[in-house]
C-alpha cells in the first residue's frame, strides 16, 4: 500500500470502528435477537434463550395495541408531514419576499425553537395546552370557543401533539427551502415578469418546479424523523389518553425497557425500520418519475 | 396587491409567526420567576406579580440540578470533542487520501444513513451491559463518537483544499501526519465550528438513549431529569418552568452566539445532501 494508503486507512480507523462497533453490529445483533424470545429471565441467564423464528412479528401482527400505536403514528406522520412542510414553505416563502424587513431577525425568531430540547418545551405546552389555565385555550376563549381538553381528550391529544411539533420543527426545513429559493437566479423572475407572469404564475410556473427536489428530500427526512416520534408523548401525554399518543417507538421503550420483553421489542424495531424504509423508497421512486405512481 | 400593501401583509404575517415562535420561550422564562401557585390563577398572568428566585433556589437546592446540569456539560462535551476529532480525522481520508475500498466504504456509510438509530438501541444495551457501561458517561457517548453526517460534511469541504498545497509540502518531505495538523486542521476551522455545534446541540437535547443507558438518579442528564420531574410534579407550574429555563437557555445561547457556523452546516448538509 502507498504511504497515503495507509495514512488513510488510520485516520479514517477511529470514526470507521465506532460506527462499525456501536451501530453496525448492533443492527445485525437486534436482528437476531429479533428472533429469539429473549425477557427478563434471559437477561439473567442466557441458558433459557429460544430460537423462535418470526414468532415475535407474528405476535406483533396479533396485538391490538401495536395496531394501535402504528395508526397513531401513521396520523401523526400523514398530518404532522404536511402541515409541518406548509408552515415552513410559507414561512419561506415570506422571508425570501422583495419586500421583507430585518430578514435577519425574523430568521432567527423563526428558528428559535428548533435548537431548544424537546423535553423542555413540551413542558412548557403542557401548561400552555391545560384546559383551564392554559393561554390557547384563553385565546381562544375571546373568540368565544369553549375550552378544549386538548391533552385529556383522546380525539385532541394527538391534533395538539402535531400542533406543538409543527411549531418545534418548521424552522428547519424552513431555513433549507429559504437557501434552495435564494438559489433560483433573480433573472429568470425578471423575464417571467416581462413576458407579463403575475405573482401567482410566477410561483406555479417558476418557483415551484424549481423547488421540487429540495421538497421531495425534505419530505422524505421529515417522514423518516416523524415516525420516530417519542419523547413528545412520554412527556404530555404518556401515552394516553386511551392510548391514543402511544406511537410505535413508545410502545417499543415500554415492552423493551419496562417489561423487557428484549425480543419482542427488536422485532418491533425492524418493522418501523422497513415502515420507514418502503414509504421512503415509494416516495423517492414517485419523485424520481411522477408517471410510476400513476 | 398594492405596493404598500405587500409590504404590511409581508411583513405582519412575519411578525405574527415570530411572535408565536418566541412566545413560548419567553412566556417560559416569565413564570420560572413566579412565586409557587400563581401561573394557576385565572385569567392567567404574562408577567410574574412579584419576581422570586424561590423556583431555582428549589431546582439547585432541594432537587439537586446542579448535578443533572454538570452532567449534561460533561457528556455534552466530551461527546463533541471526540466526535469532532473522529469526523475531521474521516472526513479528510475520505476526502484526499486514496486508500483501499475508499469509495465502497463511503457508498456503506450513505447507505447507512437510511436505518434510524432505534434499531441499534437493544441491542446496543445488551452489549454494553458486560462492559460495564450501563450507567456511565462513557455508555451515554459512546453512538455519538462518529457519525456519518459529520464525515459527510467535513468531506465536503475538505474537497475544496488544492492538491497542490498539499503534494507542495509532500516534496518538502513533510510528514501526512504533519501536513493533516498544521495544513489540513487549520483550513477546516469553519467546518470544525460547525460540526462542534451541531453535536453539542445533539448530545444536549438527546433524549431517547440517555433515558435507557442513565438509570442511576445521580447520572441523570437534564431532559432526562425533567421529563421524571414533569411526572412528579405535574401541579408545580413554576418550578418546572424553572427547570425548562436551565435546559433550554444554554442551548439557546450557544446558538445564538455561533449561529452563522450553525446554519452553514444546515444548508450544506441539507442542500447538498
Amino acid at each position: 500500500m502507498t504511504r497515503s494508503g495507509v495514512v488513510g486507512w488510520a485516520l479514517a480507523a477511529p470514526a470507521l470502528a465506532v460506527i462499525l462497533v456501536f451501530f453496525a453490529v448492533p443492527v445485525v445483533i437486534g436482528l437476531a435477537l429479533s428472533l429469539t424470545d429473549f425477557d427478563l429471565y434471559a437477561l439473567a441467564d442466557l441458558s433459557t434463550l429460544r430460537f423462535v423464528g418470526l414468532d415475535n412479528y407474528a405476535r406483533l401482527l396479533h396485538t391490538p395495541l401495536f395496531w394501535q400505536a402504528f395508526g397513531n403514528t401513521l396520523y401523526f406522520v400523514a398530518v404532522g408531514v404536511p402541515v409541518s412542510i406548509g408552515l415552513s414553505l410559507g414561512a419561506a416563502l415570506l422571508l425570501h419576499a422583495r419586500v421583507a424587513k430585518w430578514q435577519a431577525l425574523f430568521r432567527t425568531a423563526l428558528f428559535a425553537p428548533v435548537v431548544t430540547t424537546v423535553v423542555a418545551v413540551a413542558v412548557i405546552w403542557r401548561y400552555l395546552l391545560h384546559t383551564r389555565y392554559g393561554l390557547i385555550n384563553q385565546a381562544l376563549g375571546t373568540l368565544g370557543i369553549d375550552p378544549v381538553d386538548w391533552l385529556g381528550n383522546p380525539h385532541w391529544s394527538m391534533p395538539a401533539i402535531i400542533l406543538f411539533a409543527a411549531w418545534k420543527n418548521f424552522g428547519y426545513n424552513m431555513v433549507i427551502l429559504l437557501a434552495a429559493l435564494q438559489a433560483v437566479p433573480r433573472e429568470l423572475y425578471e423575464s417571467a415578469r416581462v413576458d407579463g407572469a403575475g405573482s401567482l404564475r410566477q410561483f406555479s410556473d417558476l418557483t415551484f418546479p424549481m423547488l421540487t427536489p429540495t421538497l421531495a428530500m425534505v419530505g422524505i427526512m421529515t417522514l423518516a424523523g416523524y415516525f420516530q416520534l417519542f419523547a413528545e408523548p412520554y412527556v404530555m401525554t404518556q401515552g394516553g389518553p386511551l392510548r391514543s399518543t402511544v406511537s410505535v417507538l413508545y410502545f417499543m421503550y415500554e415492552e423493551g425497557f419496562r417489561w423487557w420483553n428484549l425480543g419482542y421489542a427488536s422485532a418491533v424495531a425492524f418493522v418501523l425500520f422497513l415502515v420507514i424504509f418502503a414509504v421512503s423508497a415509494a416516495l423517492w421512486r414517485f419523485d424520481r418519475d411522477p408517471a410510476a405512481g400513476r | 396587491m398594492t405596493p404598500r400593501l405587500a409590504v404590511w401583509v409581508v411583513n405582519g404575517l412575519l411578525a405574527g409567526l415570530a411572535a408565536v415562535s418566541v412566545f413560548p420561550l419567553l412566556w417560559m422564562l416569565s413564570v420560572s420567576f413566579m412565586p409557587a401557585g400563581s401561573a394557576s390563577t385565572l385569567p392567567t398572568p404574562l408577567l410574574p406579580p412579584a419576581v422570586t428566585l424561590d423556583n431555582f433556589r428549589t431546582l439547585f437546592g432541594g432537587v439537586g440540578m446542579g448535578r443533572y446540569l454538570f452532567n449534561s456539560f460533561a457528556i455534552a462535551v466530551l461527546a463533541t470533542a471526540i466526535s469532532v476529532t473522529f469526523n475531521v480525522m474521516a472526513g479528510y481520508a475520505f476526502a484526499k487520501l486514496r486508500f483501499r475500498g475508499r469509495e465502497t466504504l463511503f457508498r456503506l456509510l450513505l447507505g447507512a444513513l437510511v436505518i434510524p438509530g432505534q434499531v441499534a438501541m437493544l441491542p446496543l444495551f445488551l452489549m454494553l451491559k458486560p462492559l460495564g457501561l450501563i450507567n456511565t458517561y462513557g455508555g451515554a457517548i459512546v453512538p455519538a463518537m462518529a457519525s456519518v453526517f459529520g464525515i459527510f460534511l467535513v468531506r465536503q469541504f475538505a474537497r475544496g483544499i488544492p492538491d497542490e498545497l498539499l503534494e507542495a509540502a509532500r516534496i518538502d518531505g513533510a510528514s501526512e501526519l504533519r501536513i493533516f495538523l498544521t495544513i489540513v486542521v487549520p483550513l477546516l476551522g469553519p467546518v470544525l465550528a460547525t460540526l462542534a455545534v451541531f453535536s453539542f446541540l445533539g448530545s444536549w437535547n438527546d433524549f431517547m438513549w440517555p433515558l435507557i443507558v442513565l438509570t442511576d438518579d445521580a447520572l441523570h442528564t437534564l431532559p432526562v431529569a425533567l421529563a421524571g420531574l414533569s411526572r412528579e410534579h405535574v401541579q408545580d407550574s413554576e418550578l418546572m418552568m424553572a427547570g425548562s429555563v436551565v435546559t433550554v437557555l444554554p442551548v439557546l445561547l450557544l446558538f445564538l452566539a455561533l449561529q452563522r457556523q450553525y446554519m452553514a452546516g444546515l444548508m450544506a448538509g441539507g442542500v447538498k445532501g
